[in-house]
């Protein structure tokens, strides 16, 4: 039999090598905070004759904006973040490009924010990700408390929780300066259906072990988890793959505007498989034995194990 | 069969059949629903928030009356300039939500329904020589115009004082746009003052401070005149305006999301060529993984898909691109309670059980892992809709609706579609193989 629980060190320093350069990343670079965030504009123009993106830069800053980001989303549309910029500043910018590149240039998407909304997102983000944490907290000890320490599996479901958010936000902080990739509120939005999602699978394998403790297949408690992760295995990662695909399709094909949703989304439901089989029981039976005892007990169940 | 299966099983198809007549064709007309609701990014439209200066307000109206009363003069104006089915809603204590799909002209419909247009007449005093007195810069010192009102107070004349009825008329020699407005008889009373005090000299007219014209007084006037100096557009516009009332507050766009519609059309196409794509491959795979049981599924997804559009077109749902998304990645989900049971199934066979005892172990075992991980997406939809509503983002609560209902709905299909459906089946299909089992 495969002993997970048994090399639960091994699989909590896989997490933590992916999780300690996002956190690096994050405490050094943050994240690449789109305009939701910070406030500015983004638009995306659409040029009928074939635009050189260099030359375009160049006219942006002729036209006083030297500080834009430019960025290519599709044949003859260009993606544009600037400052916040007026109705009429937005206007004069138009008709300026229009007269120096001789187009007609089209507007296909605008969009602007100012600071004033943007603090209040950030904070908002925060808080909900907090609440959705605690309710989830609450309703997890509600549904085992008929099993010891019902707030044990809560927090033990919350905890794995937090590492598929730290997986995800840390990847999309190093995104963010490797590759420009920013995060706006549709990101809030991946997060959080990541944390309902993570949820999910977790759930499935603590109700096995609810089961199987139940019936008292062991009286050592770490074999009870890890029999109920092996039972649970393949539905585990059949219902992540049903998931994975669909997002996987709409990353592929689904246009450029959620692909970035798409692909937090996507790596939040992989982090999530892992950790329902990988990490959350093992959390358990790592609280069950007590931090300063489960080194000496575990290191000779895994060695054999290992060799 | 049990009784109360086969009346599932009838309610079950009346509800699908119902369902088809509904969605097919998308378009069709429904309990007057016409199509699926397309949101602005989809449709192509502007979603624009306001931000009310109350600190400007009239200190003798509340916060709670100025808002009102700002937002009908919004919704009046929206309606007049042509904008369809806008949305107008306050958000919070001092913002407004407009968005208008499908508008063409956003900048205009923007200036239109933002522009406070205080509409006020301002008078010159004389100088020795008789000219209009002029500050240091050469500037003509403008003044409010004010008279005697019907209690004796002295009152200023603004745009508050006119009938509802402004409109755009062509000067008869010039053929200049011009608007005409007739005051109410508090207003009359207060133009005749000034018209009288200022014959022969200019009267300025202002609107939110800025000139629009400084017409000489030729005679006393009553009841109405013309405003002259204006574009045709500019004329209509003020009409609007007039008839609209002057907005309480000053208000400043704080928030502001315009997609054009042929962007709204290509997302549209990729978010079905993607859609397809996905489901398809969970269809594939759960045909080929669980086999007789994976059929069953599909079948209860198809149901499921079509109940979903169903909701969709009648509730109606506002669909964003982020709920398209949602209600595909809902599919990816829907199955995930199907395989929950089917697994189970497969244990409680390879444990020995017959075909009906496995299914029904199956379903009621499977059920608490279900309930509870759904729960959770409960859980995260509520506080996705909170976070959403609270900051304006649409499309963040578009997600967060269209994942509550998918996950509901989804719950449904896999507890009483798949059971009916597999009931039906081991009657006809005996063999372990079939449900996915190996021998």
């Amino acid at each position: 039999m495969i002993d997970i629980v048994g090399k639960r060190n091994w699989f909590f320093l896989i997490s933590l090598i992916i999780i300690i350069p996002g956190i690096i990343s994050l405490a050094v670079r943050q994240l690449n905070l789109g305009i939701d965030f910070s406030s500015g504009t983004t638009m995306t123009l659409q040029f009928n004759t074939t635009v050189d993106q260099s030359k375009l830069r160049q006219e942006m800053s002729n036209l006083g904006f030297s500080e834009a980001s430019i960025q290519k989303t599709g044949t003859g549309d260009y993606l544009i973040r600037v400052r916040e910029i007026s109705t009429d500043e937005k206007n004069s910018l138009i008709s300026g490009l229009n007269k120096d590149m001789t187009d007609n240039v089209t507007i296909r998407d605008f969009e602007t924010v100012s600071p004033l909304v943007a603090g209040e997102v950030a904070r908002n983000a925060g808080i909900a990700i907090i609440v959705t944490s605690l309710f989830m907290l609450l309703y997890v000890a509600w549904a085992f408390r008929r099993v010891p320490n019902p707030f044990r599996w809560g927090t033990c479901a919350v905890i794995s929780l937090l590492h598929d958010v730290l997986i995800v936000l840390g990847i999309f902080s190093i995104l963010g300066w490797a590759a420009g990739v920013q995060v706006d509120s549709m990101f809030i939005t991946a997060m959080l259906t990541v944390v309902g999602y993570s949820m999910h699978n977790t759930i499935v394998v603590f109700d096995r072990i609810r089961e199987n403790f139940g019936r008292g297949i062991s009286k050592d408690f770490a074999v009870t988890v890890n029999a109920s992760i092996l039972e649970t295995i393949a539905r585990c990662v059949n219902t992540s793959l049903t998931v994975a695909l669909v997002v996987l399709a709409i990353y592929l094909f689904g246009g450029t505007t959620i692909r970035e949703f798409m692909l937090a989304l996507l790596l939040g439901v992989i982090a999530g498989t892992y950790n329902s089989i990988c990490i959350a029981g093992p959390l358990l039976v790592l609280w069950d034995r007590g931090l300063a005892k489960s080194e000496p007990k575990s290191k000779p169940q895994a060695a054999p194990t290992a060799a | 069969m049990k009784t109360t299966n086969i009346w599932l099983l009838v309610f079950i198809l009346a509800i699908f059949i119902f369902g088809l007549w509904t969605v097919i064709p998308l378009d069709s007309d429904r309990f007057g629903r016409q199509g699926l609701t397309l949101g602005l990014d989809l449709n192509g439209g502007s979603y624009l928030v306001y931000q009310a200066d109350l600190s400007k307000k009239d200190p003798s109206q509340t916060n709670a009356q100025v808002m009102t009363s700002v937002i009908s003069k919004i919704e009046r104006r929206a309606n007049t300039f042509g904008v369809k089915e806008p949305v107008i809603q306050q958000q919070g204590e001092d913002r407004i939500l407009v968005q208008l799909p499908g508008e063409k002209n956003i900048d205009e419909a923007k200036t239109l329904i933002g522009q406070v247009a205080q509409l006020e007449f301002k008078e010159t005093t004389s100088d020795s020589s008789g000219q209009p007195t002029k500050d240091a810069n050469g500037q003509t010192i403008w003044t409010v115009a004010a008279a005697t009102g019907s209690n004796g107070q002295q009152e200023v004349l603004t745009g508050k004082y006119l009938k509802p009825n402004a409109k755009v008329v062509l000067a008869p020699n010039t053929n200049e746009p011009q608007v005409a407005f007739e005051w109410n008889d508090e207003g009359a009373k207060l133009f005749e003052q000034i018209t009288q005090r200022n014959l022969h000299k200019p009267l300025g007219i202002f609107l939110d401070n800025q000139m629009i014209s400084d017409p000489t007084v030729n005679g006393v006037i009553q009841g109405s005149g013309v405003i002259e100096g204006l574009t045709l557009k500019e004329a209509q516009d003020l009409s609007i305006e007039l008839n609209s009332g002057s907005l309480d507050v000053p208000l400043t766009v704080i928030q502001e999301q315009t997609v054009d519609a042929t962007l709204g059309a290509d997302s549209i196409r990729k978010s079905i060529v993607a859609g397809a794509i996905g489901i398809s491959l969970i269809v594939l795979f759960m045909l080929l993984y669980y086999r007789g049981s994976g059929l069953v599924a599909v079948c209860a997804l198809a149901i499921y898909s079509v109940l979903l559009l169903t909701i969709f077109k009648l509730v109606p749902v506002t669909l964003t691109l982020a709920g398209v998304a949602a209600a595909v990645v809902s599919v990816g989900m829907a199955v995930d309670a199907n395989i929950l049971i089917f697994e189970r199934m497969k244990e409680e066979l390879r444990g020995g059980r017959t075909l009906g005892a496995a299914i029904d172990a199956g379903f009621s075992r499977a059920w608490p892992a279900i309930r509870d991980s759904n729960v959770n997406s409960f859980i995260a939809c509520a506080v996705l809709y909170w976070f959403g509503d609270t900051q304006g983002a649409f499309l963040v609560k578009g997600f967060a609706l269209t994942l509550f209902i998918g996950v509901a709905l989804s719950m449904f299909s896999a507890i009483t579609i798949s059971r009916i459906f597999l009931m039906l089946v081991i009657r006809i299909v005996k063999n372990p193989w079939f449900y996915g089992v190996k021998i």
